[in-house]
């Protein structure tokens, strides 16, 4: 029999350091508070340590990671508050209620800070679908879930991503990133200040739902983890609309000094978390708590992750503003409980004191941290023998480019962001399958542009290098839609810290995201940490995800990674190497993910960065799109198929057409412009020294790519688009 | 001339409908609260698209019990202007403003996208900027968008040439390619397609905006191109 610590996830020194903090033994209502608080969930307390590599200050940021969300300027008095976070566990469990709970907290952590969301993003990871009916029905439920939740709140979901490897057959990965626009004064924190302010509890009534989520996150999925469907929350967005429509009139009053949404550990972290960045201490009573089950014990109560509810620090004697407000949108605001300074969080049932702790303890400066031991995981070596001479040239480029097409990890995402509203609001001006989505926003010239990426096969084969890809990737998308990429948040989901080989990798991610953050000026300002995301055997590729906003000055030279017509001259920007290590053509066409990943140097990558930038400002460019998984060859395919629009290309080139098509060199672009602007490019690119080659131009419908000389593929771009757009719909319908 | 936009809890494109009015075609619109009682003041009244009260129980059933529906069915007695964009079309066809119903689509799945809309017949206060036959691009976002009536109807909705718009491409199953339809009176109009997110060139796409013309006319007194 397990103790009474193992049964809410401690280990025996954690429990000794509760009896030294308390001087007793902790009841039960205590111990569970604990157990939660100090889950890895809740505590960060195998990762904080190496959080100190982030870059988490800039001119623009106004609020690094410790917040409900991050908030970075982009001027005109303006900020966008904006965070991701992984609700993997549930959506394994439970596809449509894990996803669409995950994107109901994620909002409400936006609008704590008091900004409007505008915007909600996902990266999803999956298991290979072709043949996986498991994988098919996870898919269906967790798009069908972001979409019931996000499209009822009338936000749209503009942009993501989503991989298919095998790594993530049984612990699938759902990530849920959520931007807001705030004006600067309008920001809101989660402090519980002012000694007898009054402790306001709004939204939905609290019930047995989601009864320790966090502590269901912080540890490894077995056989038994279906059995935790009760850790699973239920999402209602209308309830969650209408909060957040009553918490933004709520916070144009002076009424409100601070306010925390009931996440991850419920009542129990926000009333922990706003305590002791206030004054220090809170008393609150279960009784006052609306329920909606009877004979509730206080544990459940303090427990219970029930969503769609929030915590208001209301100025002492506007309790009656606050609830005329929040009645006007059909909710109920209760006085729960008392800001104190005792450095004491007191939890009540009536007259009768249930609990009493230092507050300081629980929270994540009183929780246990962890350094852990790592070390190289074995894999390592292996995956680095593999040279290109390795495998097989192919002998028919046509059939290989549509199998690179059909590839799952390539075809069109239709299908899924189809299901998403991505237009409410009418600010979506460049909408879901580009680089980057681009968002008006109104009443200035000004646009910010989204996007989330993470190459986990790279991150993989090389955790530091994969991962500064990542956050350069990501840069790369923001660059080509013309904007100055200025923050990143960050989901960074791997496997369990207790074992140092995913350990390794969990360090190398963060040293890497922490170098690129610094070269590419884009600091870290929220993320949130998922490990144990393993089953009985293995564990996930790590798999850091890239959330990112950039800046665009002028909303009107938004630009997009389409052709837009025939006779337009296109350009390569960057050149092409012998690195295939990694590549999705070794894994979809040779069934191997081995070699080194492509050499990232930064140098170059801001150059070339820079340069595009100031091209799009000057309006050269008529479209620019990275090149990344599929190369050079799936990327211009993917630049003809949306205006249905040819390329006559012709390459030179030493390397085998295998690699010329499909390397995953880095720091690479395909640009098209009119032949009248060529001339001031190629200028440009010559006085930044920036390598490049005129590969051909636009044409009507014929895809063409000649090899020295040598025709190598001669497609149909209606075939291709039928081919790409198909793959993943022929799967799920 | 004043345009009126109900906004119940859980509405959506409340907002779009007013940018789309006030900043694009320079009219004067005002937001109405659900609990208002009076609305002779306007002259044209948009039930937007969302999730009024989460649409639960079944889309567009709560709102159409609410008080305000009962001032919008006087308001249309009176041969006002009522328009009803995708949640709002619901709303009328379960207050009985309009007839028949809308259900799940045919795939089950809620779908954005852009839907080419033909438009069938443009003596109405609502086309009369359109051609017939002239198609034109409308953004669609819904989970219910596939209309159904009885046959009965359906023969008086082509006799009465009630019908508005019909989608080139079905997305959703709808009863003979039905994406919007009139009243007999021709002064209330439901439609799934949202004419207000296709106003402004930079989201690239103004189609819409013609229908909002075609009543701006019809309220100044003119009918024709």
């Amino acid at each position: 029999m397990s103790s009474r610590y193992e049964e809410v996830g401690l280990k025996h020194d954690e429990y000794k350091k509760i009896l030294e903090f308390l001087g007793r033994e902790p009841n039960e209502l205590e111990l569970n508070m604990y157990g939660v608080m100090w889950s890895e969930h809740c505590s960060y307390k195998h990762s904080k340590v190496l959080f100190k590599h982030f870059p988490t200050d800039g001119k623009n940021v106004l609020q690094g990671p410790g917040e409900n969300a991050g908030i970075v300027d982009i001027g005109d008095n303006l900020a966008i508050a904006m965070k991701i976070e992984s609700h993997n566990h549930p959506s394994a469990i439970e596809p449509y209620q894990g996803a669409a709970t995950g994107v109901g907290g994620i909002i409400r952590d936006i609008f704590a800070m008091g900004a409007r969301p505008i915007a909600l993003l996902n990266s999803l990871r999956f298991g290979e679908i072709e043949n996986s009916d498991r994988v098919k029905f996870l898919l269906d439920g967790v798009v069908e879930g972001i979409a019931g939740y996000g499209n009822c709140m009338g936000i749209p979901t503009v942009g993501g991503e989503v991989y298919f490897n095998s790594s993530y057959k049984g612990n699938p990965l759902v990530n849920a990133m959520c931007v807001g626009v705030i004006e600067h004064k309008k920001i809101h924190r989660a402090n519980a200040s002012g000694v007898g302010n009054s402790i306001m509890y709004i939204g939905a009534a609290t019930g047995r739902d989601g009864m320790g989520g966090a502590s269901f996150a912080s540890v490894e999925l077995t056989e038994q983890s279906e059995e935790k469907k009760s850790a699973v929350q239920v999402g209602d967005p209308f309830m969650e609309k209408l909060l957040l429509e009553a918490c933004l009139e709520l916070l144009d009053t002076d009424c409100i000094v601070g306010i925390q949404d009931l996440g991850a550990a419920g009542l129990t972290s926000a009333c922990c978390e706003t305590a002791t960045k206030g004054e220090g201490g809170m008393e609150i009573d279960v009784l006052k708590v609306p329920r909606r089950e009877e004979n509730m014990l206080p544990v459940e109560i303090m427990i219970s992750e029930s969503q769609e509810r929030m915590l208001l620090i209301v100025k002492k004697g506007r309790e009656n503003e606050v609830r005329e407000i929040v009645e006007k949108w059909n909710l109920h605001a209760v006085t729960i409980g008392t800001v104190t300074n005792n450095d004491r969080l007191i939890v009540r049932e009536g007259n009768v004191v249930v609990g009493d702790m230092p507050a300081q303890s629980l929270d994540s400066s009183g929780a246990p941290k962890y350094y852990k031991d790592y070390e190289i995981p074995k894999y390592i070596e292996e995956v680095r023998k593999f040279r290109s001479s390795d495998v097989n040239e192919p002998t028919d480029y046509n059939e290989t480019l549509l199998k690179m097409l059909t590839a799952p990890n390539i075809a069109s995402k239709e299908w899924i962001y189809r299901q998403y509203d991505h237009m409410v609001r009418t600010n979506t001006v460049v909408a879901p399958g580009s680089d980057a989505a681009v968002i008006r926003i109104r009443g200035t010239n000004k646009a910010i542009a989204l996007t989330t990426d993470c190459n986990s096969r790279f991150c993989y084969l090389n955790p530091r290098e994969g991962s500064k890809i990542a956050v350069t990737e990501a840069a790369r998308n923001i660059v080509c839609s013309g904007a100055t990429p200025i923050a990143i948040t960050d989901g960074l989901n791997f496997g369990s810290p207790e074992k140092p080989d995913r350990f390794w990798q969990f360090r190398e991610c963060i040293i890497g995201i922490g170098e690129a953050c610094r070269e590419l000026d884009t600091p870290v300002i929220s993320g949130n940490v998922s490990f144990y995301n393993e089953t009985e055997n293995s564990a996930i590729y790590p798999t850091p995800i890239i959330g990112m906003v950039g800046v665009l000055d002028d909303v009107s030279k938004a630009c997009t990674m389409e052709f837009k017509s025939a006779g337009d001259v296109i350009i390569l920007l960057g050149k092409t190497k012998d690195e295939i290590g990694g590549s999705e053509y070794l894994s979809r066409i040779h069934n191997l993910e081995s070699g080194h990943v492509p050499y990232l140097n930064f140098a170059l990558e801001k150059k070339i960065q820079k340069l595009i930038l100031s091209a799009i400002d000057k309006e050269l460019l008529c479209s620019a799109h990275d090149l990344s998984e599929g190369g050079l060859a799936v990327a211009l395919a993917e630049c003809c198929i949306t205006n249905k629009l040819g390329a006559k290309i012709e390459l030179k080139t030493n390397l085998r057409t295998d690699i010329e098509l499909f390397s995953e060199t880095q720091s690479r672009f395909v640009v098209s412009l009119k032949q009248k602007d060529v001339y001031e490019l190629v200028v440009k690119l010559e006085d930044e020294k920036i390598p490049f080659s005129i590969i051909g131009e636009v044409s009507e419908s014929d895809f063409k790519i000649d090899v020295n000389s040598e025709e190598v593929v001669s497609l149909k771009t209606e075939l291709m688009a039928e081919k790409w757009r198909g793959a993943l719909k022929c799967l799920m319908d | 001339m004043k345009f009126g936009i109900i906004v119940f809890p859980g509405s959506n494109c409340d907002i779009d409908c007013y940018h789309a009015l006030k900043v694009e075609l320079k009219q004067n619109v005002e937001y109405i609260w659900h609990d208002t009682e009076n609305i002779d003041d306007f002259d044209c009244i948009i039930l937007p698209g969302g999730f009024s009260y989460g649409d639960y129980l079944r889309c567009g059933a709560a709102a159409a019990n609410t008080r305000i529906m009962e001032s919008v069915k006087e308001h249309a007695q009176r041969g006002k202007l009522v328009i009803g964009i995708c949640n709002g079309f619901q709303v009328l066809t379960e207050v009985g403003l309009l007839p028949g119903a809308l259900i799940r689509n045919e795939k089950l799945k809620f779908i954005c996208d852009v839907a080419p809309v033909r438009v069938e017949n443009n003596e109405s206060p609502f086309t009369n900027q359109l051609v017939e036959g002239q198609i034109i691009n409308l953004p669609i976002a819904h989970g219910e968008g596939n209309y159904v009536a009885t046959e009965e109807t359906l023969k008086e909705l082509k006799e009465n040439k009630q019908i508005l718009f019909t989608y080139q491409k079905n997305p959703n199953g709808s009863i003979l390619d039905i994406a919007g339809i009139c009243n007999e009176k021709r002064n209330v109009l439901g439609m799934m397609p949202h004419p207000e997110r296709a106003c402004e060139a930079l989201l690239g796409n103004i189609d819409g905006k013609a229908i909002f013309e075609s009543i701006i006319l019809s309220l100044q007194g003119g009918t024709k191109k």
